[in-house]
């Protein structure tokens, strides 16, 4: 590498600080926040000095809001809790059927092979609003209503494809010659599946994980329409904030933060996956 | 029925014909090199034989039984690819012993064979490297190793020098035959260099337009080719052809008259000679007073006027390029001894060639046995 003069050096620190302020700044804001009364958020001009306060989280973990208005009860641990079933199971189920079916989109050409993979993609681009409505009611019928099984076949639609896809590129960069020589040393293909493919594609799979869990936990609209109060996640969740009393901007703060911090986590944990370029070097190009 | 035998083998992919009818019967124990020029299906007949493509006709046996639809896993059968296929999140040692941990064997022999290999192929200081840390060389050796630590029936070997330096393929083809002979196995070896089908064939398969042309010992072929695609492709520098006339017992060519051993039916015929049959003499020298026989050129030789174009080292042999008064380009090679006496440059002399080395050919192509020649 080349040797950087003292100011490029500077020059370069002083922009990324900029960057890393400008894409932070919204999560720095929100952090502060949940630590503030509503009073305090609300005051104008905002100010960086106040009187931090653990009450936004206090009511969150306790599930009772007091406000002005009187007690009001907020189940945003059983929210958070809903959250974590529907995008883990999802993700999980997902994961079980994608990683396969991915493999075989990749590896063996078939009749309609092709169309398949491309109606399972489309699934990404139809507007969920539109195939809602008929779906609550079929569900109705189904009695998949207000169920979490109903809500994760429903979180199939967001996680499948982009499984499925993610994971199929990684497995058509695999080198098919490498999967043959473990054939040929006398295994079968269901091992030769799971001892190559899989650890080779699995940065391609930690990222297809992460993303789907992402979109998952996010999901607003399906759990809006699908299930009710006691299996909703944080995201609808969050709308009981906003009370007759007035918005409270502390908690939703504050469950911003707890909301955010799984997923920031996984992110952290899935990184190093991410950048493991496990196939560097194992064939000649 | 001999240990792997491949009859009348067909395969074609969307429409095209690269094996149409290929047969071979391997002994065991033998080191058979598939060769021909690129694109000519050389790696498909080995995925044939390997069960990893399944022919559209046509079978294959190997030790007596008809393996062509059985999953490569069932048929005993290793394989050194081109590009290595070294399985990267696995360290050259578990790389070597994937064919023995598959068959179930215990580790401690694991180990033991593990060892013996990399030991044959000098690639023990190593084995704890995953194949990225591996230089090419050590790759393409840990690659070899595993197709044969299973020590396997039949070894199939895709051109596994193509990937490596000039010094390691020199290194390798002198190795390769003594590590082979040491698991005396049936190999299957897969190369376009003309030197690597020398150096390691028993026999040499020619493959060709989706068959075998020629299947022969390496000397034989390069000797007696059985028609000018061959010739031509077997031999470096290439073999140089030239057009005759054949007319009561004799062959024009180059303008020299050449006597033949048997008669043959008049006619136009091609005749290939190998470089290293023409030698060359330059026309200061003989007019100095040297005969030709001085100059280790027997009597029944016929001289062609020739200009001497360019002299090129290559090695311990040098190659000339001559052209022939009617502007024909010939070839010829000789020793870097000989050819320190020639002039860089031009120079006028004479092509000596005896009858007993030209090939014929007739028009198409085919090889005209004149019987025993001389």
């Amino acid at each position: 590498m080349q040797r950087q003069t003292v100011i490029g050096r500077g020059v370069r620190v002083v922009l990324l600080t900029l960057v890393g302020l400008f894409f932070l700044f919204p999560i720095f804001w929100v952090l502060l926040m949940s630590f503030q009364t509503n009073q305090d958020i609300l005051r104008i001009p905002p100010s960086l000095v106040f009187t931090p306060t653990l009450e936004n989280y206090g009511a969150l973990i306790s599930g009772r809001l007091e406000s002005t208005a009187g007690v009001l009860e907020i189940r945003f641990m059983n929210n958070l809790m809903n959250s974590v079933i529907l995008a883990v199971s999802s993700v999980a189920l997902s994961l079980l059927l994608g990683i396969p079916a991915a493999y075989a989109f990749a590896r063996f050409k078939f009749r309609l092979g092709e169309d398949i993979a491309f109606t399972l993609l489309s699934f990404r681009f139809a507007p969920p609003l539109l195939v809602l409505l008929p779906l609550a009611l079929y569900f109705q019928q189904m009695g998949l209503i207000d169920t979490y099984i109903g809500l994760i076949w429903v979180y199939q639609l967001i996680t499948l494809p982009l499984i499925l896809w993610i994971v199929r590129g990684y497995f058509e960069d695999i080198s098919e010659d490498i999967e043959h020589a473990y054939r040929l040393d006398g295994n079968g293909w269901f091992k030769t599946f799971t001892r190559i493919a899989i650890p080779l594609a699995k940065p391609g799979i930690a990222a297809a994980t992460l993303l789907s869990f992402i979109f998952a936990w996010n999901n607003f609209v399906f759990a809006l329409i699908l299930a009710s109060a006691d299996k909703q996640p944080v995201t609808v969740g969050a709308l009981a904030f906003v009370t007759a009393s007035g918005i409270q901007y502390g908690q939703i703060a504050a469950s911003i933060v707890l909301s955010v911090t799984p997923t920031l986590l996984l992110a952290l944990y899935a990184q190093r996956y991410l950048v493991e370029g496990l196939s560097l070097g194992a064939v000649k190009g | 029925m001999s240990y792997l035998s491949l009859g009348k083998l067909k395969k074609r992919f969307k429409n095209e014909v690269v094996l149409d009818g290929a047969s071979l019967d391997v002994e065991r124990g033998e080191t058979v090199v598939v060769f021909g020029p690129s694109g000519c299906g050389k790696t498909v007949l080995l995925r044939l034989i390997a069960g990893i493509n399944e022919p559209d006709s046509g079978t294959v046996h190997i030790a007596g039984q008809e393996v062509t639809y059985l999953a490569p896993e069932h048929r005993d059968v290793g394989m050194a690819f081109q590009n290595f296929a070294l399985y990267p999140h696995l360290s050259a040692f578990d790389n070597i012993a994937s064919p023995l941990s598959a068959r179930g064997v215990a580790r401690g022999e694991i180990e033991r064979r593990v060892h013996e290999v990399a030991g044959l192929l000098k690639i023990d200081h190593v084995l704890h490297h995953l194949p990225k840390a591996l230089s090419n060389g050590q790759k393409q050796r840990t690659s070899l190793g595993r197709a044969l630590a299973g020590n396997p029936g039949v070894l199939l070997l895709d051109d596994p020098l193509r990937n490596v330096d000039a010094k390691l393929r020199y290194e390798m083809r002198l190795e390769l035959p003594r590590v082979l002979k040491a698991f005396e196995t049936t190999v299957i070896y897969v190369t376009q260099d003309y030197k690597e089908a020398m150096a390691l064939g028993d026999r040499v398969a020619v493959l060709m337009g989706g068959g075998f042309r020629q299947v022969d010992r390496p000397a034989s072929i390069y000797k007696d080719p059985d028609g000018t695609d061959v010739a031509r492709l077997f031999g470096d520098p290439t073999v140089n052809l030239v057009p005759g006339t054949i007319e009561g017992g004799t062959v024009t060519a180059l303008g020299a008259r050449f006597p033949l051993a048997v008669s043959l039916a008049d006619g136009p015929c091609q005749i290939a000679i190998r470089p290293e049959s023409i030698t060359v003499t330059l026309d200061e020298a003989t007019s100095a007073g040297a005969t030709p026989v001085d100059l280790g050129i027997g009597e029944d030789t016929h001289a062609v006027p020739v200009e001497l174009d360019a002299v090129t080292p290559l090695n311990v042999r040098a190659v000339m390029l001559l052209r022939t008064a009617d502007g024909r380009e010939l070839l010829a090679t000789c020793s870097e001894d000989e050819a320190s006496r020639l002039p860089r440059g031009h120079g006028r002399g004479h092509a000596h060639i005896r009858a007993a080395d030209l090939l014929l050919f007739d028009p198409a192509g085919r090889r005209v046995r004149p019987g025993e020649r001389q």
